[in-house]
């Protein structure tokens, strides 16, 4: 085995040390416990939120451009003052969306594709009326978007000719219940009645009140805009990579592309500052237990000062000698955050099961396996001083020693 | 003997000076143009008042240190511009020591404190090393308690400890600095007959520095040390006539 006598004499001065080594390893564990336990928390917090946010809404959206007034340039030698009042931004439909779509089927990283028809509209039944969405979708991609089927607390998810999908709220506003009659409304005469096919309660209030599915052929009628599409949702496989995905599609295409760390800032905002500040107080701690190991390393190079002594007169070369202390930075590293990962994944299970159960934290053993990584090399680093101090000393003096 | 001629001087001093703080206002030489030479199966004192240079000698002899003038010669290396992985080497396999002090690594039992230049050269021992180690113990009487840690042997038995590690090796030179100047007299006597025992049976050269009297007179060799420089080199009555010093 290579590093024997490195490993032995580590690990006998480590033996012999007890209270001094319990003492640091408690130490080193208590660090990485509330690292794993800090990061996995906070990790699954932000995988909660995200999953809940994302839930009800594409990853990105694509829309056409925005309307703008095309002034002319100036003519040479003139200055132009243009008054210009922002043009309205009607309903309008995304140029050749079908093949916008198939290119962006065949985009990497892209794992859902689904053109949707949205535009205002009134829902009345009998003297009730509500502002609504129109929501025109192709029901199998969009289900890969949003999996609307398994929201659904009444009827069916069906969006047939006739037929449309209501929010929970709206029916309760309304009065509607499953296989019921409703008036849709599109403005200027286009009007239809549909049934209720199904109600869906996606749990975000302002969803639940508004959105009515159809099919995309009734919403593109009752919109006035026949065979078009007005948006398109697109999914990625890193829902962190959806920035990078939208800016390619947006060159891609020359559509407006937008990501949902784009729509939703603020929460972007609010996971980028908890992801900070934990990583801060995982520094922190680390730094602290780096210092811990150190500084135990450090009082050990001086108590065994002519132990070493001897063993470098005894041909104990000086590489050797720094060996035998990074062993031990080593050792402390691994068996403290061996203890302290399974001491953190402990905490772990102790608040999903006793927890207010608000959340469930995943733990991801690669999280275990990247602490003790982590807390070894650590422990390699801290111990380098007092190594080379421990390679440094002169044997002469280091045997004279008391 | 027959072997006695064979091959190099164990250790031959050429005008050997040392000086500390050299270079500052305070620089003072301690040892001042040494010539000795010692061969196999010497069986050297090494007296002289504390203050005369004997344990930068010692130092010196056993590659702890550096000379600052001159030359040592081990094994008839010259070993003044070796490196420390060299140096290093050459003090474990050709070196024994015994410190004053037994200073044995308490964390390791006696039979593994025997073993340890042999691991530290070699790594983990094999059969043949465990056994030479347990013969040794075993010669210096302490057969037995090859398990027993430091702490839990008498300060006779961890010098004898200590003589056996000294040993294991097959050192050319044995180097004691007052080995028996902790120890009552009965366990002193037993230890320097180990030293003149493994001097009969192994050849190895011994340089045992001491000022009790009582001890130097059973060396074959008295070298004395005055103010850093050799004051005389007489062998016993019996033995054969030092060499000349100069080389």
């Amino acid at each position: 085995m290579p590093m024997w006598i490195e490993w032995t004499i580590a690990t006998r001065f480590l033996r012999e040390g007890k209270s001094q080594s319990t003492l640091i390893l408690v130490g080193i564990a208590v660090g990485v416990a509330v690292i794993v336990f800090l990061t996995a928390l906070i990790t699954g917090l932000q995988g909660n939120i995200v999953n809940r946010t994302l839930g009800t809404q594409a990853h990105i959206k694509v829309q056409p451009t925005e309307e703008a007034n095309r002034v002319l340039a100036p003519a040479d030698g003139s200055v132009h003052l243009v008054l210009e009042s922002k043009r309205a931004q009607r309903l309008r439909s995304i140029n050749n969306w079908q093949q916008v779509r198939d290119v962006l089927d065949a985009l990497p990283r892209v794992t859902a594709v689904s053109p949707v028809i949205s535009g205002p509209a009134f829902a009345r039944r009998g003297e009730a009326l509500e502002s609504v969405a129109l929501v025109g979708i192709d029901a199998a991609r969009y289900q890969r978007i949003i999996p609307i089927a398994d929201d659904i607390v009444a009827g069916r998810f069906r969006i047939g000719a006739g037929e449309a999908v209501v929010g929970s709220q709206l029916a309760r506003d309304l009065g509607l219940r499953v296989g019921d009659k409703l008036r849709l409304d599109g403005g200027q005469g286009r009007d239809s009645v549909v049934n209720v096919a199904g109600i869906f309660e996606l749990g975000v209030r302002e969803l639940d009140a508004r959105y009515v599915y159809l099919d995309m052929k009734q919403a593109q009628s009752l919109l006035d805009l026949p065979g078009a599409a007005t948006i398109i949702d697109v999914t990625v496989d890193d829902i962190f990579a959806a920035r990078e995905v939208a800016a390619r599609i947006a060159r891609l295409t020359g559509l407006k592309a937008e990501s949902w760390m784009e729509t939703n800032a603020q929460l972007m905002n609010a996971l980028r500052s908890q992801s900070l500040s934990t990583r801060m107080i995982s520094v922190f701690v680390a730094l602290s237990v780096a210092l811990g190991i150190a500084s135990v390393l450090s009082v050990s190079v001086v108590q065994r000062t002519r132990e070493i002594g001897i063993l470098r007169a005894m041909g104990t070369t000086r590489p050797q000698m720094l060996r035998v202390f990074l062993v031990q930075g080593a050792l402390f590293g691994l068996a403290g955050s061996l203890v302290g990962g399974v001491a953190g994944y402990g905490m772990v299970m102790a608040f999903n099961t006793f927890g207010p159960k608000l959340f469930y934290i995943p733990v991801d053993p690669w999280l275990l396996v990247a602490a003790s990584v982590l807390a070894t090399v650590t422990g390699i680093v801290s111990a380098a001083i007092p190594a080379r101090r421990a390679a440094g000393l002169d044997p002469v003096e280091a045997i004279r020693h008391v | 003997m027959s072997d006695r001629d064979a091959g190099p001087d164990v250790l031959r001093l050429q005008g050997l000076r040392k000086s500390y703080n050299v270079g500052k206002p305070t620089e003072v030489e301690v040892l001042h143009g040494l010539d000795l030479r010692l061969q196999r199966h010497d069986f050297a004192a090494l007296v002289g008042a504390s203050g005369s240079g004997k344990s930068t000698l010692l130092n010196l002899v056993g590659l702890l240190d550096t000379p600052t003038a001159g030359e040592l010669f081990l094994l008839g290396e010259a070993t003044r511009d070796m490196d420390d992985a060299r140096r290093t080497a050459l003090r474990g396999g050709a070196i024994g020591f015994v410190f004053q002090f037994h200073h044995l690594i308490q964390a390791f039992t006696a039979l593994e404190n025997v073993l340890m230049p042999l691991m530290v050269a070699t790594g983990k021992p094999g059969r043949e090393h465990i056994d030479r180690a347990r013969a040794l113990l075993a010669e210096v009487g302490l057969q037995g308690l090859e398990q027993r840690k430091p702490d839990q042997l008498s300060g006779g038995q961890q010098q004898r400890v200590a003589v056996a590690r000294a040993l294991v090796t097959r050192p050319a030179l044995l180097l004691a600095d007052e080995p028996t100047g902790n120890l009552d007299s009965h366990s002193a006597a037993e230890v320097f007959e180990l030293f003149r025992k493994f001097n009969r049976e192994f050849g190895c050269a011994v340089l045992l520095v001491t000022h009790d009297p009582r001890l130097s007179e059973q060396c074959d060799r008295t070298v004395a040390l005055v103010d850093g420089r050799i004051a005389s080199d007489t062998a016993k009555a019996g033995k054969t006539e030092p060499r000349p010093t100069s080389a």
